[in-house]
């Protein structure tokens, strides 16, 4: 076992009250966390550059505590964590693309986000002009009689771009190599400089799907930093968002898995009750995916009696219908031949990559940021975390159905027990750099939001982590073994962001 | 699964049910896309949507037209797999620098006549990502743009009103039928 550097190890109750206390370390200390991530004694919650610095938070899933190290570089090269832990080198393609950084002994060092095609090359660090696109070399596959399928960027549904390099051999896929990117927005650098608000309204346009976990995120990392005084019932009727948030994508995706497999009825059916939530969010908060309605130090919308009544509503509306549908889910043989077994993931990976959301439950990782490094208004409600073992498309899909339930159950606590008061809390400058720390759990897994303000708030560096980070590299080994036409299956069952990835 | 389809003959289907406001509203369009679409384009419109960056968001409500409250299409309006196969390409997304070349492919890759509707407010100027190292500034700095719905993202209904102004533009514009 690998001796780890001494870290200021924190617990929620701290870090979500108060400024994050780095941890500076050396590069032998660096290289010491990036062992013990390979031995599993920590995991690794993101890593992202700075200008002349390399940050990594880590989670200490025994003790329920986080720690952040920062390595600072006098030369601009560190040594390469993926070197001994796979879950980061993606981490540090991008920190190299976006910083011009050096990844000392990498095992890979080809882009990740940069397809050569932005106005400049390193636009975080010390920009220079780009030299021409050249092509991307994808992993060398060996072997006889094996033929290559590429797929996208521009895919045949009504999905997000990303490409997809299938190597099979007959109809059985052997490697999927993925390639991403093609969504980069720049959101961090015009993060650079901006104000609270503008930082707001770019984390939520991260991930449309999460808009509201990603804005409650950030308002998190800002209320830590400047230690804001958020009012209670701004919490609150952040849990309903979120949770609404959670039904409306889950319910959406259960349909769309099964539609994958050709049984478009649960679709429609499923449909029904998303478009059910959209509009009651619509009448409840102003818009149907509640977008912007979560700022740094509250909500802007408070819900009246019309609101709480359209929710209370569709709570019921889908406690009666919704039993049906896993009726209907359980007992068609059809569809259970195409999900079981279809797609697994072994518990082994999940936890090396510390995949969260439902691709972690459904294979025995048990996870959940609500539960374990909690937060408001988290903290003052019953919540259970469904689990699985088994792994594969219908263990996700069930996962699913029971956070819907879940979620249902968490609905009717918040609205129940919801204290008046204000909403909106003013955000005061600190009067000096500080950095705070976001983490909540979306309806995908755990989103980080790590923001560093300076003394009159404008944002120094924001770094925002979607779960997909560690779930897309699950997805390659998940479909391995399985036929293509199973892909999509595979696929829609993980959900993966390419927004929200690819930033 | 019997119960579902019994349920579906006897049940009044969802896209009558209550007669709220924009429901008619709703009917309305709907069935002056009708009569536009049969007089100009066959009876049918085929729409391939192409996200070039969007944050998804738009692209959730785009899937919501086929949801049984909107049922597009009744209208004659449907998605396709293939920009071969598309009459309207429906753009989204600010256009990121990394997807500027597949925009264009897939334009070119669309028979004429063809339409673009781009989708959102990023894709009219880049929107809250313009001046961006990483994105183009909007879906007309790619390909030629015959419409634009605002709207962060816009709603379904706000869709299908768009869609009906681009056809009724498309009537209006000699030699694109």
């Amino acid at each position: 076992m690998t001796k780890l550097p001494k870290l200021a190890w924190t617990r929620p109750r701290e870090f979500r009250a108060a400024p994050f206390p780095v941890s500076s370390v050396t590069r032998s200390g660096w290289s010491s966390i990036a062992k013990a991530l390979g031995e599993g004694q920590v995991t690794l919650l993101s890593l992202w550059g700075e200008p002349k610095a390399v940050c990594m938070a880590l989670h200490d899933a025994q003790a329920h505590r986080v720690a952040v190290a920062r390595l600072v570089l006098s030369k601009g090269d560190f040594p390469s964590v993926g070197r001994h832990h796979a879950p980061a080198q993606r981490l540090e393609r991008t920190a190299a693309d976006l910083f011009g950084l050096t990844v000392d002994d990498a095992p890979d060092t080809r882009p990740w986000l940069d397809h050569g095609r932005w106005e400049m090359a390193h636009p975080l660090g010390t920009a220079a002009p780009h030299s021409d696109a050249t092509p991307y070399r994808f992993l060398p596959v060996e072997g006889e009689s094996l033929h290559q399928v590429p797929v996208g960027p521009v895919h045949a549904g009504i999905i997000e771009p990303g490409h997809f390099r299938f190597t099979a051999q007959g109809e059985t896929v052997v490697r999927l190599e993925e390639r991403l990117g093609y969504v980069h927005k720049g959101i961090d650098r015009l993060m650079l400089g901006a104000t609270l608000d503008r930082g707001a309204q770019l984390a939520g346009r991260t991930s449309g799907d999460s808009t509201v976990a990603y804005a409650m995120a950030f308002a998190q990392a800002a209320e830590a930093a400047l230690g804001t005084e958020v009012p209670p019932r701004a919490f609150w009727l952040r849990g309903v968002m979120a949770e609404l948030e959670r039904l409306a994508n889950h319910l959406g995706d259960i349909g769309a898995i099964c539609n994958d497999a050709a049984f478009a009825m649960m679709l429609a059916q499923t449909s029904v009750l998303r478009e059910k939530v959209l509009r009651a969010a619509a009448t409840a908060f102003g818009h149907r995916f509640m977008r912007d309605r979560i700022v740094p130090g509250g909500v802007t919308t408070d819900l009246n009696r019309d609101g709480e009544a359209r929710i209370r509503v569709l709570i019921e509306e889908i406690g009666e219908r919704f039993p049906l549908l896993v009726d209907l889910y359980d007992n068609t043989a059809s569809l259970l031949d195409r999900t079981v077994a279809t797609g697994r993931v072994g518990p082994e990976l999940v936890k090396r990559f510390g995949a969260g959301g439902y691709v972690g439950r459904a294979s025995s990782r048990d996870f959940d940021v609500r539960r374990d490094l909690r937060y408001s208004p988290y903290d003052m409600l019953n919540l259970e975390v469904p689990l699985r073992e088994d792994g594969d498309v219908n263990a996700r899909v069930w996962i699913r159905i029971r956070e819907v339930e879940k979620s249902c159950a968490l609905i009717s606590q918040l609205l129940s027990l919801m204290p008046q008061g204000d909403i909106l809390a003013p955000v005061h400058p600190a009067g000096s750099p500080v950095e705070g720390l976001g983490l909540v759990e979306g309806f995908r897994g755990d989103i980080l939001v790590w923001l560093s303000l300076e003394a009159d708030n404008s944002i120094r560096r924001c770094h925002m982590r979607d779960p997909s980070w560690f779930q897309w590299p699950l997805l390659e080994a998940a479909v391995e073994g399985n036929i293509i036409a199973d892909f999509p299956l595979c696929n829609k069952s993980f959900n993966c962001s390419y927004s929200g990835h690819d930033l | 699964m019997r119960r579902f389809l019994l349920e579906g003959l006897t049940r009044r289907p969802l896209t009558e049910s209550p007669p709220a406001a924009d429901d008619a509203m709703r009917e309305e369009l709907g069935r002056a896309l009708v009569d536009v679409s049969r007089q100009k384009l066959g009876r049918s419109l085929a729409i391939r949507q192409v996200d070039a960056g969007s944050c998804n968001g738009c692209e959730l409500e785009i899937h919501a037209l086929s949801n049984p409250f909107y049922d597009l299409e009744r209208f004659g309006l449907h998605f396709v797999a293939s920009p071969r196969h598309a009459d309207v390409l429906m753009v989204t997304g600010p256009v990121t620098r990394n997807m500027a070349e597949a925009l264009r492919r897939t334009y070119d890759a669309t028979p004429a006549p063809k339409f673009v509707v781009a989708v959102g407010d990023c894709a009219k100027d880049g929107g809250c990502f313009a001046g961006s190292y990483a994105v183009t500034g909007g879906v007309g700095s790619v390909v030629p743009v015959d419409l634009h719905i605002p709207g962060c993202p816009p709603d379904p209904t706000a869709l299908l009103k768009g869609l009906l102004a681009l056809l009724e533009e498309a009537s209006a514009r000699p030699g694109a039928t």
